[in-house]
């Protein structure tokens, strides 16, 4: 099952630039929340602290409080933990090049040493097929790379590659945004069905995407939350004017 | 659509013509550099086929004045010495290339190591037999296989450090935040993940050092020394076939300027070999659509 996350006073910086300006927000379980917002505001920033990927850039610092579960991930886990908890999709898709798409399912698991073929096989199955990949590759599962697959695929492999290690939250950043009309709609469905078992944040720019899939929205604007609220009252009833300009198109 | 579009009758025969030009200067380019390689090699295939026979793989050299002999015992110890390189010059060279590449990125250190790299490698090899006749054979006052094979080991570092570092900062960034998200720890996905997508070019790198210090004379002179008999004691002087291909083409007899181009075509035929080996090892379990 999916967990919220509690974020209070979150302040982020790439060196001296100042990127998270004091973030304070409540992210509900086993809901979609979208962050939108103009380049550059922070947003995906916001989500690399949320696995603690942000302190693998050498000049990225962090303070504040974010509460997963209940767990502070900064002081009660270790990172190496809080990303085995908080599954990630990133906005390219990177599967691993050298990988057969199963050996890519399984990297997560293999890489930390789990080695029964049997769980494997088990864990390698369910995973495509809950990003709706399996039929697609069932086939060639060790016969072909990764990377061999189309770019949509190649996203939902990295999906199911996120899902294998089990998490508990799985952050998306911008995971459709380098793909065709037809694969952004499969990953939309997609994130429909893993809202049962999983909590997402998902980053996004295309706004009617963050208003089909996620319950609730934030705003995001030159490194501060502007607003969050549910998805409807953002996008016909925002209460600040900035969110109202950014979703009508009136800057960004 | 306007005329401008339509080309002339003499514009057209000037592009086909400066086109045809830029193909037979690119071609005629290509032959000059193959050229002498292909002379050499024939040359080489010639003189070293005619003189080669089971004895050449057999044999150890024979004494001065006799007829017949070999350099079984060169090949063995060009292999002994190249295998200690390998041991040495490999592991420190990737290790040294990790460094440069994951961990030292924008350090002093970093930058002096790659500085250091740089210069070792344009350091004349006689300049390295000397180095190593310093520090280990003065010492242990003798030449030695070890000494040699330390020798080469030192000249395939740079070379397999440099490469190792280029072929794993052209691993894409995506790689290894994707493994560090799985929660893989950070020494485990450098070593499973980022050192793995770069193993072919890694190898590569490898390969060219072992190519280019299998054909090494100058720093085995005051090392290994060479040796006409059977040794395969670290602790002896060994024989080598650029050492033996030296002596014999230095000498005044017919016989052994034979015997020197046969040794010439074994040890590339050994390198080519090798390298093959390696490369058909290494991409045999290759997937299909992998990069």
């Amino acid at each position: 099952m999916g967990v919220g996350i509690e974020v209070n006073n979150l302040n982020a910086w790439y060196g001296t630039n100042h990127t998270l300006l004091d973030i304070t927000l409540h992210i509900p379980a086993n809901e979609a929340t979208a962050l939108i917002g103009p380049s550059g505001c922070g947003k995906s920033t916001f989500v690399r602290c949320l696995n603690r990927m942000h302190e693998t850039n050498p000049i990225g610092k962090v303070t504040g409080e974010v509460k997963v579960g209940g767990v502070d991930i900064y002081s009660d886990i270790s990172a190496v933990e809080v990303r085995r908890r908080i599954g990630m999709v990133f906005q390219r898709p990177n599967p691993f090049p050298t990988m057969s798409i199963y050996d890519n399912v399984a990297s997560g698991l293999k890489l930390n040493g789990f080695r029964n073929r049997r769980v494997l096989d088990e864990v390698v199955e369910r995973s495509l097929k809950h990003a709706a990949l399996w039929e697609e590759v069932k086939d060639d599962l060790k016969k072909k790379s990764g990377a061999s697959l189309s770019g949509g695929q190649q996203q939902r492999l990295c999906i199911a590659r996120a899902l294998a290690v089990d998490p508990e939250v799985l952050l998306m950043d911008e995971p459709a945004s380098a793909l065709d009309p037809v694969s952004t709609a499969k990953i939309e469905d997609l994130i429909f069905q893993l809202k049962v078992q999983y909590t997402i944040v998902i980053v996004t720019h295309n706004m009617q995407q963050a208003a089909r899939v996620a319950e609730r929205t934030g705003f995001f604007l030159n490194g501060r939350l502007v607003e969050f609220d549910s998805t409807h009252k953002i996008f016909t009833n925002p209460g600040d004017k900035r969110t109202e300009d950014y979703i009508t198109g009136r800057f960004g | 659509m306007s005329s401008r579009l339509k080309t002339s009758a003499v514009n057209r025969h000037w592009r086909w013509f400066t086109n045809h030009m830029a193909s037979a200067l690119a071609v005629l380019a290509t032959f000059l550099v193959i050229a002498p390689l292909v002379a050499i090699f024939v040359d080489l295939l010639y003189q070293g086929a005619r003189s080669l026979d089971l004895n050449f793989f057999t044999k150890i050299p024979a004494p001065v004045g006799e007829p017949g002999g070999g350099m079984a015992n060169s090949i063995v110890g060009s292999g002994v010495l190249l295998g200690l390189a390998s041991l040495l010059g490999i592991p420190v060279g990737i290790a040294a290339g990790i460094y440069l590449a994951e961990y030292g990125r924008g350090t002093r250190l970093s930058y002096m190591v790659r500085f250091t790299a740089d210069v070792l490698n344009g350091v004349p090899s006689i300049v390295m037999g000397i180095a190593v006749y310093a520090l280990i054979v003065a010492p242990m006052k003798g030449f030695s296989a070890f000494a040699g094979g330390v020798a080469l080991g030192i000249m395939m570092v740079p070379t397999v450090a440099r490469t190792t570092e280029e072929m794993l900062l052209m691993v894409p960034h995506s790689i290894r935040e994707a493994a560090l998200g799985l929660g893989v720890p950070t020494w485990r996905a450098m070593l499973s993940i980022t050192l793995k997508t770069a193993m072919p070019g890694v190898i590569t790198g490898c390969m060219l050092a072992f190519a280019r210090v299998a054909g090494e004379t100058a720093p085995l002179l005051f090392t290994a020394f060479g040796n006409q008999f059977w040794s395969t004691n670290l602790n002896q002087p060994i024989s080598a076939l650029p050492l033996q291909i030296y002596v014999y083409a230095l000498s005044p007899y017919d016989e052994w300027h034979r015997l020197a181009w046969a040794g010439s075509l074994v040890l590339i035929a050994l390198i080519v070999i090798a390298v093959s080996l390696v490369r058909y090892v290494t991409t045999r379990g290759a997937l299909k659509g992998a990069s």
